[in-house]
């Protein structure tokens, strides 16, 4: 199964980004193969619907689970319904979340916050 | 429409400067007239003149439906949305109506014919009669992502002729405003004798100047002494129009949504004065383009 996470940088010591659609990469890893590759987030410069754009990648990349701090009611919508389970990060290392997502230790996201989706004014 | 160059826009960099206090009041002295409330996310203009006959129009904008059954999941139209407003999922478009700014370009790309637009309605309008003054005001409903649309449909209302049109602007330099001050003659700048005032005021300067409108600037709530506002002025070259002081009657006329110029000889002097050098202003304007 492919897991995503926000990251601040391009290692697995890097902290998870505290922004799911402004995060200036994504972490994909293979639960299976162990095998892991960033990505730059493009959605990073977005005025409005970032979120959706991150969460069109993170589906469009095929990952299954992701990990994260916050995410937005516009994200929620695009990957619940690309059945993409949102899982709860935990304060520490990127390798740190892993960890506790394959020990299971995770629990899935419940509190999304109103999606930003505003117009530049 | 009638003749665009004698509507006159009020604007500032911010909220709570005078724009409302000067249009309302300009209007008034003006007599037979017309205000436009383009400030649609909080309209304050209709408690100062309680219009009466008040009509009222829905504002609506286009939103993309995806009929499932033409579309055949080419992606096109995900990948043009400059705002993200269509997700791609499970091999069909989902349309975000928040995000959506309504552009019809996924409708007109789509090869399939798949995409049809529905209205969606954001807000209204709303005309009424104080006296003289013709009143029209833009109200967005809450939650909506743009109020450009509804500042269109006020500034395309007809109008009659040759009466002089006072705009009251939402408050900044953004997209709004720009709609708001587009087909305008004159801009009216209020601003605030504070350093800060001067930087809200620089940005609406710059605005007018990348618009080319002629303008003039109006100084609020003066005080003795050192005026920031007042020196950007003489600094830039911009004509001032007028200062009207900090004074607790007038802030407690305008608390009261009362119009300062009919309850006291004294504002209507003021604001009469200022009226007289707006369209002295605004004639020469209209002489030296012709």
């Amino acid at each position: 199964m492919k897991v995503a996470i926000p990251v601040d940088e391009r290692h697995l010591e890097s902290s998870v980004c505290l922004s799911f659609g402004r995060a200036p990469y994504f972490l994909f890893y293979d639960t299976t193969t162990k095998e892991t590759y960033y990505l730059d987030n493009s959605a990073i410069e977005n005025p409005s619907g970032a979120g959706i754009k991150a969460a069109q990648i993170i589906v469009d990349h095929g990952a299954k689970a992701l990990l994260t701090p916050r995410c937005g009611e516009n994200a929620q919508e695009v990957l619940r319904k690309s059945e993409v389970l949102v899982y709860q990060s935990i304060p520490g290392t990127v390798k740190e979340n892993i960890d506790a997502f394959e020990a299971g230790k995770l629990t899935l996201l419940s509190d999304f916050h109103s999606g930003a989706g505003r117009h530049g004014r | 429409m009638g003749d665009k160059s004698a509507r006159i826009a009020v604007l500032s960099g911010k909220g709570g400067a005078g724009k409302t206090l000067v249009s309302v009041n300009l209007a008034f002295l003006s007599g037979e007239s017309v205000y436009i409330d383009c400030d649609v996310e909080d309209p304050n203009g209709h408690l100062f003149f309680k219009p009466d006959e008040v009509s009222k129009e829905a504002v609506t904008v286009k939103i993309p439906v995806v009929d499932e059954s033409l579309c055949n999941g080419c992606r096109t139209c995900v990948d043009f949305c400059k705002f993200d407003a269509l997700a791609f999922i499970k091999n069909r478009p989902y349309v975000f109506e928040n995000i959506c700014h309504s552009c019809g370009g996924c409708a007109l790309l789509c090869p399939e014919k798949a995409i049809w637009e529905k209205d969606k309605v954001i807000g209204e309008v709303q005309s009424g009669v104080s006296h003289d003054v013709i009143v029209s005001t833009g109200i967005m409903n809450i939650g909506e992502a743009s109020g450009v649309p509804i500042v269109k449909h006020l500034l395309n209302k007809d109008v009659p002729k040759d009466l002089p049109v006072f705009i009251d602007c939402p408050p900044g330099s953004s997209c709004i405003v720009m709609e708001s001050i587009r087909d305008v003659g004159f801009c009216i700048l209020v601003a605030e004798p504070t350093i800060f005032g001067v930087h809200n005021l620089s940005m609406v300067y710059d605005l007018v100047k990348l618009f080319a409108k002629p303008h003039g600037v109006v100084i609020n709530k003066c005080l003795f002494g050192k005026n920031p506002a007042e020196e950007f002025c003489i600094e830039k070259n911009i004509p001032i129009l007028g200062r009207i002081p900090f004074d607790p009657e007038l802030g407690a006329l305008n608390s009261d949504a009362k119009i300062a110029a009919r309850e006291s000889e004294r504002f209507r002097e003021l604001f009469g004065s200022l009226l007289e050098t707006v369209m002295k202003e605004v004639r020469h304007e209209t002489t030296v383009d012709s």
